[in-house]
């Protein structure tokens, strides 16, 4: 049976003096078969749950986020070129464009990460964790598409390293490790990320032509054979393309200027440029319905910023200092990273806070933050990221006043007595 | 698309808008009732039996008088294993030929307690059969009468069991009974206390055999045991009602609080005459999932325990000895205990004294197994390896046993589980081997009545604390455990107090331990706490 049978990864077993040859060997078998460890100490059954099932329904309920972000990455690609600008045109090109587009992202994400992890596990001796099973899923959704793959890496070891190692694995970081790697493309190298370069895939902006490499065009000759259409190298981009997001639209224009460029239902469905996870607010919202089916993340989280975005996008309504303001607050929901980070970067369940009245606290303030930073920042359109992180630095302080309230009412009612 | 989001909106915070409203003007209503010095209770906006109309209407079983304390739990979760215990044959009396008290079934004593009895003496049941030299005053008595046969010894001459080799018919010590009536508290104590009835009560906090010179605020008694496959406490009482009631009024000349009594609301069985019509005790009905029957989930919804209290506890089979003691002058440790697990062919329950030696239980249960795997060159090789754990006790607090052991001290049941050393393929993704779980990834989590197979597999590794909630929806207290065993690992003796470690017990937290995503020895890490605590004094 080979590598489904248990008797031959045991033959191959490297022997626990190679660090990490075993720990690899280690982290890739328990990926195959649940280990035969029983339960000593304590209970003598346990129940069936453990970490890496729970990591993997957050990277399932990323999936459909994937498939409609990568095919939108391809028609983005077409619409700067003018050409099969309706959604289902040209369906293989895009396919391709988006697919070359995210997996070396991927695959350069879980490698680097997953790199660091497995030395760090050999060194200090315990066996891989299965944080970065997640991590490696969220990286590439809320990078540019086309983000430049040295840059990711860097990006990647600065998080991995000093954000988790640092604190100590999986279960202690304090922020959360895909919006570090985000901030630290964000402030290192804000010029390179800033403009349609790299929001758009397979292009060269300096020449104004599209910039199809052999991981296209190796598909042409498959592509005749069927009759499709194929990747025509040296067209030149429209030169009214402007790939502008419908935030900066609205910064700048209000909801009128949103709506002239792009409709509700592109932004719902996800027709727009943007990062690969946050466009389709469909995808996320059926991303949502699998975490809240399954319990794996925290609806009080989700629920609380969802009102903190509402209260603070009313108030801003009521306040119309600018157009922006004035874009009515249901639909801000529409715009930029708002759902995807309220589904799968606030809900990070190591970084968030741990009580259940703190996740409601929590929940409300990345919501309020988050809304002021994206509509009085004149700097940068979207605030989640930068919401996020400020949050997880004070999630363990709102633990610890719930907590403190908890020994205060215990204190009282000894008191009491 | 905006239209439709936007009144869905609407409606959503009109509907906020009205419960806020309400909220506040009820506090208004409250706070000028109190102004005009009425009592703020008869005035209100939002309906005032609203609670019991949500919570409770048809909910209390029939037999719950009205007036009764009760409680309706929501947080926890029923394991349902197969292999419970059958009375289909009846309760058979059982005898062996060897009993045997384990000293580590007491948390606290000493590793070498002093034994009275030489090897070879002959002692009745209720004699002093050993003592703990830093609390010499609580006596250990044999169970049965009999010769001592021998002192098992462990590791650094630690005794493991003191086993009597029982005589066929039992003689019984004979007591100088007090007048209850007269009799003053210290000298109940001090008469208990030699007996050997006294470790059948145990204490909050730390949970160990109670400090006789410590005033209990109260004594809870629980008459229902919600722990997968245990025994109804309502078979062993059948018959003695009249000792258990001698038990009640006992207990409560201990102590000025009352005696309360926890009692089974859950509506599937009605309790025995002997719980429900209980004299000169507080009644409370608890209704939910395990672990509804445990006594310190019953102590914190009637009367929390606070720093520097006691409370004292007994389940139904220590009520019985004491009642039994001075209702008919003898020491008689005899209760009903289920012999479960799906290894067994004939899961039942049988009538025994406590200690008793479950060998010829389970001789037809194959222990040991030969498989036949590969060694490291490839060559075929039979290795011995155990397929079957004996538990004493119930699979979540129980202790493992061999299979000529002995039951523990405080334990009614018996089980076999089968070892789940088995490597399964993607059993973390698809999971082929059943396990009771109220996780909804998994689809059984959607038929709570579904009832699996136990096995011992741990279902993972331990890791670091990754997923919170989890162990609050399973404990109905109001604790916060996970901060609780962060508090413990960093030593922090004042914040352990703070949160409420004096009111648990291991059997509290054995469920967070079952349901941990990371695997954490959650009761491991608290009773370590609860030693640190006691230390310190």
């Amino acid at each position: 049976m080979g590598l489904f049978d248990v008797d031959f990864w045991k033959k191959i077993e490297p022997s626990k003096d190679k660090k990490f040859a075993h720990g690899l060997y280690d982290g890739v078998f328990t990926l195959f078969f649940k280990p035969n460890e029983v339960n000593h100490a304590g209970t003598h059954i346990k129940g069936p749950m453990d970490l890496k099932r729970l990591m993997i329904h957050v990277v399932i309920a990323l999936q459909v986020c994937y498939l409609i972000g990568s095919y939108n990455i391809g028609h983005q690609h077409f619409l700067a070129l003018g050409e099969h600008t309706g959604v289902l045109d040209a369906v293989h090109l895009k396919l391709v464009i988006g697919l070359m587009s995210i997996l070396p992202l991927f695959i350069v994400s879980n490698l680097v990460g997953l790199g660091i992890e497995f030395y760090f596990a050999s060194q200090k001796g315990h066996p891989i964790e299965e944080g970065y099973l997640v991590t490696g899923a969220l990286i590439p959704l809320i990078m540019p598409p086309d983000v430049p793959l040295w840059m990711l890496s860097l990006s990647i070891i600065f998080a991995v390293l000093l954000a988790k190692e640092a604190f100590g694995g999986t279960g202690m970081n304090v922020v959360n490790i895909a919006l570090m790697a985000r901030a630290f493309i964000f402030f290192a190298y804000p010029t390179e990320i800033s403009g349609d370069g790299p929001w758009v895939s397979a292009i060269d902006l300096d020449n104004g032509v599209v910039d199809y490499s052999f991981l296209h065009t190796m598909f042409n000759g498959l592509f005749e054979s069927f009759g499709w259409s194929t990747f025509i190298s040296g067209q030149p981009l429209l030169e009214s393309f402007t790939g502008a997001t419908p935030l900066v639209l609205a910064r700048t224009g209000g909801w009128e200027a949103v709506t002239e460029v792009y409709s509700s239902t592109a932004m719902f469905v996800g027709g727009i440029p943007g990062c690969v996870g946050e466009t389709s607010k469909l995808a996320i919202i059926m991303g949502i319905a699998i975490l809240l089916l399954t319990r794996v993340a925290s609806w009080r989280i989700m629920f609380s910023m969802a009102l903190g975005v509402a209260v603070t996008g009313m108030l801003f309504n009521v306040w119309g200092f600018n157009a922006y303001m004035d874009v009515p607050w249901y639909n801000h929901f529409l715009m930029g990273g708002l759902m995807f980070a309220l589904a799968f970067m606030a809900t990070d369940p190591v970084t968030a806070c741990g009580t259940n009245t703190g996740k409601w606290i929590y929940g409300f303030l990345i919501g309020f933050f988050g809304m002021v930073i994206r509509v009085m920042n004149p700097a940068y359109a979207e605030g989640w990221m930068l919401a996020i992180l400020l949050m997880n630095v004070f999630a363990p302080t709102i633990d610890f006043y719930v907590v403190d309230a908890n020994i205060n009412r215990r204190l009282k009612r000894a008191k009491a007595k | 698309m905006t239209l439709s989001t936007g009144l869905i909106f609407g409606i959503i915070f009109i509907l906020m808008f009205i419960v806020v409203m309400a909220t506040i003007s009820e506090g208004l209503v409250k706070i000028a009732a109190k102004h005009q010095g009425q009592n703020p209770e008869n005035y209100g906006v939002l309906p005032n039996d609203l609670p019991s109309m949500l919570n409770r209407g048809e909910g209390s079983p029939n037999y719950v008088s009205q007036g009764d304390h009760f409680v309706d739990l929501k947080k926890g979760f029923d394991i349902n294993l197969l292999g419970a215990a059958s009375l289909e044959h009846g309760i058979e009396q059982v005898h062996a030929s060897t009993y045997a008290l384990k000293p580590k079934d007491f948390m606290g004593m000493m590793p070498i307690p002093k034994v009275v009895v030489e090897e070879g003496g002959t002692l009745k049941a209720g004699d002093v059969l050993f003592y703990d030299k830093k609390r010499p005053e609580i006596k250990y008595a044999a169970p049965v009468s009999g010769e001592m046969l021998k002192i098992q010894r462990g590791d650094k001459r630690s005794i493991n069991e003191v086993v009597i080799l029982a005589d066929k018919e039992i003689e019984y010590r004979e007591y100088n009974l007090p007048d209850l009536n007269t009799v003053s508290r210290e000298d109940l104590v001090a008469f208990l206390l030699d007996s050997g009835a006294w470790p059948f009560i145990r204490q909050r906090p730390f949970d160990i055999v109670a400090e006789h010179e410590q005033l209990p605020k109260s004594i809870f008694v629980t008459t229902f045991d919600t722990a997968p496959l245990a025994p109804s406490f309502n078979l062993t009482v059948q018959g003695k009602e009249a000792e258990f009631q001698k038990g009640l009024d006992v207990l409560a000349k201990l102590t000025e609080g009352g005696v309360h009594l926890g009692l089974d609301g859950r509506g599937t069985s009605s309790p025995s005459e002997a719980f429900s019509n209980a004299t000169g005790v507080q009644k409370h009905w608890f209704n939910g999932p395990h672990p509804a029957g445990n006594v310190g989930i019953h102590m914190h919804h009637v009367d929390p325990l606070n720093s520097g209290e006691t409370i004292w506890h007994l389940d139904v089979h220590g009520v019985l000895v004491i009642g039994t003691l001075f209702a008919k002058g003898i020491f008689d440790t005899e209760r009903v205990i289920a012999l479960t697990g799906y290894e067994m062919t004939n899961p039942r329950y049988v009538k025994a004294r406590q200690g008793i030696c479950i060998e010829k239980f389970v001789t037809d249960i194959k222990f040991q197994e030969q498989t036949a795997t590969t060694d490291k060159e490839g060559k075929p090789v039979n290795i011995n390896r155990k397929a079957v754990r004996l538990i004493s006790g119930d699979p979540l607090t129980g202790k493992e046993i061999e299979p000529n052991g002995y039951l523990g001290f405080f334990d009614d049941q018996m089980m076999t589980v089968e070892e789940g050393d088995y490597y399964e393929l993607f059993g973390w993704l698809i999971p082929r081997a059943g396990h009771p779980t109220q996780n909804r990834t998994f689809p059984g989590a959607f038929a709570p009545s579904a009832v699996y197979k136990a096995d011992t597999q741990q279902n993972g590794e331990h890791r670091a604390f990754v997923v919170s909630g989890e162990y609050e929806s399973v404990l109905p207290m109001d604790i916060y455990p996970q901060y609780l065993l962060r508090a413990i690992q960093a030593n922090d003796f004042e914040k352990m107090e703070g949160l409420g470690i004096l009111e648990l017990g291991e059997e509290d937290v054995a469920l967070c331990e079952y349901v941990c995503t990371s695997k954490h020895p959650v009761q491991k890490t608290l009773r370590q706490g609860l030693d640190m605590l006691r230390e310190q004094g």
